[in-house]
């Protein structure tokens, strides 16, 4: 048997290609990791539905965890992976890397139509930023510019 | 590929499955015809954002399926080696896409149902369709906003816009109209309680539509002489030249991988 500590150290450098300053840790993709005869399993939530990166992460949560032993990787969908999963951490380092951290909780967000958040710009702060597009650069994201700055910046979708 | 194709004998829960799925893999694929040819940047990459939803949607809704055929059925087996008629998705979402308009007045219809109909999959007695259902409602409220804002836009644009937007909305609006009509796979869901009654989920749907066509300064949904079919397997001709496109790699090359 590993320590599991050993093993959420070693998933706290497995990096979200589209985010590489989010761990899957950071995101709170990582629900449970358990050894049954020496092997490892770990359950993993996707983010989006149709998320393009999902394969890569699990094949990176894989190859982190291959000194340790063999690896099974489970995809689970509930409870669904919400914004509020991702640590406070997490939400530090997206912001000093220049994405819009998710605003507010994701649980009230099964509202047709809801009105779009204040979103803090990453560069100046200012509260001051307008919506360019709903959807952005992957499908997590929103597009967002500053009115005061105007720098046009990623906006991480509370979800 | 080992897998026999058996859809005689499929029974009324894979059917279902099968018909979600169907939905969301055609819808998909006609929007990511837009790849490369939306008007902006912007609005291609929503279109596309929405196709990736659509088709990972339909991958959940096809590796269950797939189980629920067990004997070796895949999620490809069921997406990229099935003929027209095997396919029980709505005719709307096999419609081309047409001018941009079109495209959007089309998903607005779509989106709309689309959310109504996992808000009551949310509720479903099959444990997976409930899970799967409240997934996908967050991101389908963002395709229905998207959706919805564009047909303010168009409808309370320009003159021009306007009488365009107003047209493909009369267009698609018989094929709306399919949602609320059961067929043979919609019944057998409802009675076993896996599934709404598509019916009750009518007005839901006129209220939200005809509040955003208000909004849009146009005329209230007239849904018209229902234009059906897909449902039971009998597609307009698009059917098969989208199958074409989307299955030719996959019977050319079994077992293709990336």
């Amino acid at each position: 048997m590993v320590d599991n500590e050993a093993l959420e150290r070693a998933l706290e450098s497995v990096m979200d290609p589209e985010v590489p300053v989010l761990s899957v840790m950071d995101l709170g993709l990582v629900r449970a990791i358990y050894q049954v005869k020496e092997v490892i399993h770990v359950d993993v939530a996707p983010t989006y539905t149709g998320c393009p990166a999902m394969d890569v992460i699990h094949e990176r949560i894989k190859a982190s965890l291959e000194p340790f032993g063999e690896t099974i990787i489970h995809s689970v969908i509930d409870p669904p992976w919400t914004t509020d999963w991702m640590t406070e951490a997490g939400k530090k380092k997206l912001e000093a890397y220049g994405i819009a951290p998710p605003v507010g909780k994701a649980s009230d967000k099964r509202t047709l139509w809801a009105p779009s958040p204040n979103v803090r710009c990453p560069r100046c702060k200012s509260e001051r930023t307008d919506l360019v597009s709903l959807f952005g650069s992957t499908a997590c994201k929103s597009l967002y510019q500053c009115q005061d700055c105007n720098e046009p910046f990623d906006y991480f979708k509370c979800f | 590929m080992t897998y026999q194709m058996k859809w005689d004998t499929c029974d009324p829960k894979t059917a279902y499955v099968l018909h979600l799925a169907d939905d969301a893999l055609i819808l998909g694929q006609r929007l990511a015809e837009w790849c490369g040819h939306g008007p902006i940047l912007e609005q291609d990459i929503a279109l596309t954002n929405i196709s990736l939803d659509l088709i990972g949607l339909a991958r959940q809704y096809y590796q269950y399926a797939a189980e629920l055929m067990g004997e070796g059925c895949s999620e490809n087996d069921l997406a990229y080696h099935r003929d027209s008629r095997a396919f029980m998705n709505h005719l709307i979402c096999e419609q081309p896409n047409g001018h941009w308009g079109d495209t959007l007045a089309r998903q607005f219809y779509f989106d709309t149902f689309h959310f109504f109909q996992l808000e009551a999959l949310a509720q479903s007695s099959d444990e997976r369709l409930r899970h799967i259902a409240a997934k996908a409602i967050k991101e389908t409220s963002y395709h229905a906003q998207y959706s919805a804002e564009w047909i303010i836009r168009l409808g309370d644009g320009t003159e021009e816009s306007h009488a365009k937007i107003a047209q493909s909305l009369r267009h698609f609006a018989p094929f709306a109209h399919e949602f609320f009509v059961a067929a043979e796979v919609d019944r057998a869901a409802s009675e076993a309680g896996f599934g709404p009654k598509v019916s009750d989920l009518s007005s839901s749907w006129v209220e939200k539509v005809d509040a955003i066509l208000q909004l849009a300064t146009l005329d209230p949904v007239d849904l018209g002489f229902p234009k059906k079919g897909g449902k039971a397997g009998l597609h307009s001709e698009h059917h098969g030249y989208l199958l074409a496109e989307m299955q030719s790699l996959a019977r050319a090359y079994p077992d293709a991988s990336w």
